[in-house]
């Protein structure tokens, strides 16, 4: 049932054969083409690639409702859309962007590196994984198809009582928000233990913890962080669903409730997440760097730390969110305290970013333009950052424009551009072929100026008072001279439209490579770390051999020797030749987990499940049915290969062959 | 068999080594457990902000039967002392005292929430509704987690005895049945936090 290399024929009795009955009650599926072949499957890279397609589907969503919101406040009195509207406009654009774009555009990289960079064949549990994506794409679809149903959510991404209760929300969009977010929760639970998991067990040998790539670092402190952030967030939308459909107050204060409580659940888990989202920002640059540098990372030590000590702080700053609300001075302080403290790991991450470029002969293609736009815009959102860790002028700020040009700073100059880098860095790895570089330029220079011309404005817009969620302004209110409203309204709606023409290129530039792309060299950017030793794309078994590990950047210094006398480093392989060692020495027989129904149908179970608390209990029931019944068809999956699933030994002993019985 | 066992165990971890000696089955229970810490704490925080809150309703003090409770929190500590004999029987690979093992587990995890069910419908008699005030929704959110935690472990220990039966596991069988074992002893001593917490110190 699985796929497997075919055993060489040398091997008589094949060493990973199973039991010979079949275990299930149903086979499992084995087609290799079509649509099959991406909905059944369990390979890491395949998932890791719809992880991407389903994240920038939802990247465009998000961008044309960031639009629609510049746009209605481009003039005064704007008419674009109703208060309703824009109210339902910038809860789903920071939703859609935080949850259905952000998180699992770093889970496309994550699920698609992770494995290559430790040097193993998959992660440690390939159908949780496929389990992960089916159900973010649940979540995503419940908390789209509010727009359809009634109108989406509006109380703010943050979803504060009492906007969240049934007087100021009483459309269905806050019910389908929190089951979106519920389900989505899962999946990232899922993920992050699958991926810590993978991290922790499977690393290649010779592979320690102080020799893993920094991205993969990054990407391990996120799950942390999310495996013990998210099951917060999971109790604070279960008792806001129990409100809202069942009937309790827990956030409904005219009930005697208290008002602080949502918003310490979610902050607890709000905090933490604005470091899941850009840690791995952080740790994609950190590849490409020191790549295009020609150098290596700057105090490798430092990074890994300074990232994971980002992570442990990050979980005792929540309560600056909350200056606004009278916590007394005693919390403050000490949430001051730490946020400020905060900014040193942070700094030290960019100060070694720099003394990685520095003095070294560095090579300006797309992605490393986005890595140095990450270091300059994310060090001014920082630094716009540190300002709200002084809780008296943070009072001022709270809700103006002014915090929404601080986290756009960090989030779309610190993270999107850390994701843009690693599109271009890694898209010959993934596809084969080199994006465009000229195009890419193109992209490159609008975004960073549409983005500045959007968020920068912002700072003024908000230091002159303007809220942050108001849908309209009028020009009697507006001010006069460089303050005026109305002039840095219309520059931020200007540029966010030439940031959209940026990322348009983007989009023009994959459509161009996927067309009539350049065959990309097997190692295009004389790369550093291990996912390199796989061809391009990799195939299914990601390795010919696994890999021994003895360095950091264990590729590259398969790649050159240090000359003893001049200690300078010396060219002894190219990355084509060690690719080449590598097949002449493939394993035979390597055994690859078989695609499987179950994932799929146990998401769509839930999914269903989810939907009966709208619809009512027989919905319910039926999606509970569902889940059980793909749990235990899951349970007695046959986890093992069965002799049929070899093909004929005869041929030549490596190439790939997939069973095609059943 | 002792080499049908290699093959499963070579097939479970996909012909990998691991790194930190842990099995991933089991590195991977451990890390969801961690999670559920997390979930419980957010939910025993909620009770203790509302425990006082009692609106109309009744005092905790007026309706908890703590002798009945302690008899039910009783029962469930001793299915951890079965679940650690079922265990010990299936790495002695003895499925017939294992199995017999995971059904007095199971059974006594049933009784335990029998006697939620039970003490549940005393208190909305008693006129302790879902929604009766702050209090008795944050008592049935946590109280109603964990008997839906005990509920799925039971369903666990049921199918987990009923694959061994038939002799349809995959992957290493002593282990499959420690990993249940782990939820099972995470379940119970969450419920000596919640017992302690609730019941005992008074509010």
């Amino acid at each position: 049932m699985a796929i497997i290399e075919r055993p060489s024929s040398e091997v008589t009795t094949p060493a990973v054969v199973a039991p010979s009955q079949a275990l299930g009650a149903i086979r499992r599926p084995v087609a290799t083409k079509g649509w099959r072949e991406w909905l059944f499957t369990v390979d890491h890279k395949k998932i890791g690639i719809m992880y991407g397609v389903v994240a920038m589907v939802f990247f465009i969503v998000g961008g044309v409702e960031a639009l629609l919101i510049r746009l209605q406040l481009a003039l005064p009195d704007g008419r674009i859309l109703s208060a309703d509207q824009y109210n339902q406009m910038f809860t789903m654009h920071a939703t859609t962007m935080i949850f259905l774009f952000a998180m699992p555009m770093a889970g496309a990289f994550a699920n698609y590196f992770l494995p290559l960079q430790i040097g193993a064949r998959d992660v440690a549990f390939p159908r949780l994984n496929a389990l992960s994506l089916w159900l973010l794409i649940a979540g995503g679809l419940i908390l789209n198809a509010s727009w359809f149903l009634g109108g989406a959510a509006d109380g703010g991404w943050f979803m504060y009582a009492p906007n969240s209760g049934p007087v100021f929300s009483p459309s269905n969009g806050v019910d389908f928000w929190v089951l979106g977010l519920q389900i989505a929760g899962i999946a990232s639970l899922i993920g992050s233990i699958n991926l810590i998991v993978t991290v922790l067990n499977m690393r290649a040998p010779g592979m320690t913890l102080m020799k893993m790539p920094v991205f993969t670092w990054m990407i391990l402190v996120v799950q942390f962080l999310l495996v013990f952030s998210l099951p917060v967030i999971t109790v604070a939308l279960v008792l806001l669903m129990f409100q809202r459909s069942y009937g309790a107050t827990f956030f409904d204060v005219s009930q005697g409730a208290d008002p602080l409580l949502w918003q310490h659940l979610f902050w607890i888990f709000g905090h933490p997440e604005v470091y899941v989202l850009i840690l791995p920002g952080f740790g994609i640059i950190s590849e490409v760097l020191p790549t295009f540098s020609r150098k290596p990372l700057f105090g490798y030590p430092f990074v890994v730390f300074s990232g994971a000590s980002i992570g442990l702080v990050g979980f005792g700053v929540w309560a600056h969110h909350m200056f606004a609300a009278g916590l007394g001075p005693v919390s403050v302080a000490v949430f001051s305290i730490s946020t400020m403290a905060i900014a040193i790991p942070t700094g030290i991450k960019i100060f070694n970013w720099l003394l990685t470029m520095w003095g070294g002969k560095i090579w300006y293609t797309t992605a490393m333009k986005f890595a140095i736009g990450l270091v300059v815009l994310f060090t001014i959102g920082g630094l716009s950052g540190v300002t709200h860790s002084v809780a008296p002028s943070d009072t001022q700020q709270t809700d103006t424009y002014y915090i929404v040009a601080h986290f756009h700073y960090v989030l779309f100059g610190g993270m999107v551009f850390g994701l843009f880098s690693g599109f271009y860095y890694w898209w010959p790895k993934v596809f084969g072929k080199l994006l465009n570089e000229k195009l890419g330029s193109w992209n490159f220079w609008f975004m960073v100026i549409g983005m500045n011309l959007t968020f920068g404005p912002m700072h003024i817009l908000g230091l002159q008072g303007q809220p942050r969620r108001m849908y309209v302004w009028t020009e009697a209110r507006a001010g006069e001279g460089l303050f005026n409203l109305g002039f840095w309204n219309m520059v931020s709606s200007i540029g966010s439209f030439i940031l959209a023409i940026g990322v348009l290129f983007f989009l023009i530039n994959i459509v161009i490579t996927a067309r009539n792309g350049k065959q990309a060299p097997a190692d295009p950017w004389d790369a550093r770390t291990l996912e390199w030793l796989a061809t391009s794309p990799p195939k299914e078994h990601n390795f010919d051999r696994i890999p021994v590990v003895h360095h950091l950047d264990e590729f590259f210094h398969r790649k050159y020797e240090e000359d003893p006398n001049t200690h300078t480093m010396r060219q002894i392989a190219t990355g084509e030749e060690l690719i080449r060692a590598e097949e002449a020495a493939a394993d035979s027989d390597i055994h690859l987990p078989g695609p499987s129904y179950w994932p799929l149908v146990l998401a769509i179970g839930v999914g269903v499940l989810g939907l009966g608390v709208v619809y009512g209990t027989p919905v319910m029931v039926f999606g509970a049915a569902v889940v059980l019944l793909a749990s235990f068809g899951w349970v007695l999956e046959p986890s093992v290969p069965e002799a049929i699933d070899y093909a004929s030994p005869d041929g030549d002993g490596h190439s790939k062959e997939i069973a095609t019985h059943g | 068999m002792a080499e049908t066992a290699t093959h499963t165990d070579h097939a479970a971890d996909h012909g990998h080594h691991s790194s930190t000696g842990l099995s991933n089955n089991k590195l991977a229970m451990w890390l969801f457990l961690g999670s559920e810490c997390l979930l419980f704490g957010g939910l025993i925080s909620t009770y203790m902000l509302y425990r006082g809150r009692v609106q109309d309703g009744p005092h905790p003090s007026q309706i908890y039967d703590i002798p009945f409770t302690s008899v039910s929190s009783f029962v469930l500590l001793m299915s951890s002392l079965t679940m650690v004999l079922a265990v010990t029987s299936a790495q002695r690979n003895d499925d017939n005292r294992t199995n017999l093992w995971l059904t007095v587990t199971a059974l006594l995890g049933a009784t335990f929430v029998g006697g939620q069910v039970y003490e549940f419908t005393t208190f909305y008699r008693e006129g302790l509704g879902f929604t009766t005030s702050l209090f008795s929704s944050s008592f049935y959110s946590l109280t109603g987690f964990h008997g839906v935690h005990v509920s799925v472990g039971v369903i666990m220990l049921l199918s987990t005895m009923g694959i061994i039966k038939r002799n349809r596991i995959t992957g290493n069988k002593s282990e499959v049945v420690e990993l249940v074992g782990l939820y099972w002893h995470f379940v119970d001593i969450v419920w000596i936090v919640i017992f302690t917490l609730i019941y005992l110190i008074p509010s």
